[in-house]
């Protein structure tokens, strides 16, 4: 009973905040950090799939993060990256079939993508850099942290999407129809693939330019 | 036969992994700094893909497909395995991975030590598990196929790997804007490159 009594760390100290806030901004995973760009490109052309797909990669981010942290002591590092993928599957399953039975439209339009959660870096990048190291409060914490910075890109980039490129937002037109008529056009490019991509890279200009210290050298 | 190039130049050049679906993004952005070693990896995941994408075709044909387990016992005919496929096939491609790695080691110590530590990368690119997901959703009528698929979206992606990493070698004498160097620049030419590729939509095999 005696050892229960050290001192602990309160839930929320200055120390496990940060680690919610700076996956938000300054280590974002998407715009610093290069993990799980793949997902956050196919499934944006849309605001509905993308929030769908952001709130189940949190989900499974903050799951796998408590899990491994828990294992953590246990796993062989020879053997760890397959007990990490093994975990993560079993995680991406339950979402899958969860996805299937509630929101079924939604899963068939994000097709492979929720299966390739599995393989998501961000998945792999937190799991290996934090949870084989940390406990399970903090490991739960910083799953959360990065799986709201991943959200929020995935839901600023769906949302100019589908304003832009459809008129609608959630599937409800905002654009009126008098602006049609005006001889406004939806931009058609910003369906497209490659949109994606170019509104990511100026996401990435916007915020080095007000953040100098993470300019890269060339 | 014809059908199976007909898949073979889709896959590399329509259905691209990277331009067209954006898959194996993060070892693309990464290791695309020098021709080399993306000369390296793409010949990592080709090879790669050419062996897991005709496992994982067998796999989900005698094991995972309602009805498949029938070869064991008639009785089994209504057992759906279906929910087991994500795991089978990220088990599949782990071991094959760790398989492909130690026969390399073995037979050619010199292409071991260039491709390094980029082998064991490959069992978490999206672009493998994405290849055996899409031969699971486009219902390939038989193996060579199959074959014929993994090659060719191996192919493109190590084309497209290649490309970016030749851009990125040449770009570095560009002056580009302070904050978009980098990360920044590499996303916009790759929407460049992936409009480029977006001609070939038209094309109908």
């Amino acid at each position: 009973m005696k050892s229960q009594q050290k001192e602990k760390e309160s839930l929320f100290s200055p120390r496990y905040r940060k680690l919610i806030s700076n996956p938000l901004s300054l280590e974002n995973p998407i715009t610093v950090q290069v993990l799980g760009i793949c997902s956050a490109l196919a499934v944006t052309t849309k605001l509905k799939p993308a929030f769908v797909m952001a709130l189940s990669v949190t989900v499974v981010v903050a799951l796998a993060n408590v899990v491994i942290s828990l294992l953590r002591n246990g796993i062989p590092s020879r053997i760890r990256i397959i007990v990490q993928l093994t975990v993560v599957a079993a995680l991406v399953i339950l979402v899958d079939q969860v996805l299937k039975a509630f929101v079924y439209d939604v899963s068939k339009q994000l097709s492979v993508f929720v299966g390739l959660i599995i393989t998501n870096c961000i998945l792999m990048g937190r799991l290996e850099a934090f949870a084989m190291a940390n406990k399970p409060w903090p490991a739960f914490l910083d799953g959360i942290g990065n799986g709201l910075g991943y959200s929020w890109i995935l839901i600023a980039l769906g949302f100019f999407r589908e304003l832009f490129g459809n008129g609608t937002l959630w599937g409800y037109r905002i654009i009126p129809q008098s602006f049609y008529e005006a001889g406004y056009f939806n931009n058609g490019l910003l369906i497209l693939p490659p949109a994606a991509l170019i509104l990511v890279g100026t996401i990435i200009w916007i915020q080095r330019s007000r953040n100098k210290n993470l300019i890269e050298e060339y | 036969m014809q059908e199976s190039i007909n898949i073979f130049v889709k896959s590399i050049f329509i259905d691209n992994m990277i331009f067209a679906y954006f898959l194996g993004m993060c070892s693309y952005l990464a290791v695309s700094k020098s021709v080399k070693t993306a000369v390296g990896l793409g010949i990592a995941v080709i090879f790669v893909q050419v062996i897991t994408v005709p496992v994982n075709y067998l796999l989900n044909k005698y094991m995972l497909t309602p009805g498949a387990l029938t070869w064991i016992s008639p009785r089994l005919a209504d057992v759906d395995l279906n929910f087991l496929s994500f795991i089978m096939f990220i088990a599949v491609i782990a071991s094959m991975v760790q398989l492909v790695e130690m026969i390399i080691e073995k037979f050619s110590p010199a292409l071991y030590n260039s491709l390094g530590i980029f082998l064991p990368l490959i069992a978490v690119n999206c672009a493998i598990l994405g290849g055996s997901l899409f031969m699971q959703e486009w219902e390939f009528e038989n193996f060579g196929q199959t074959v014929a698929f993994g090659l060719g979206s191996g192919t493109g992606w190590a084309l497209a790997i290649i490309a970016i990493a030749a851009i990125r070698e040449k770009i570095r004498y560009s002056d580009i804007p302070k904050p978009l160097r980098g990360l920044g620049i590499s996303f916009i030419l790759t929407g460049l490159m992936a409009i480029a590729f977006m001609s070939f939509l038209g094309i109908k095999i």
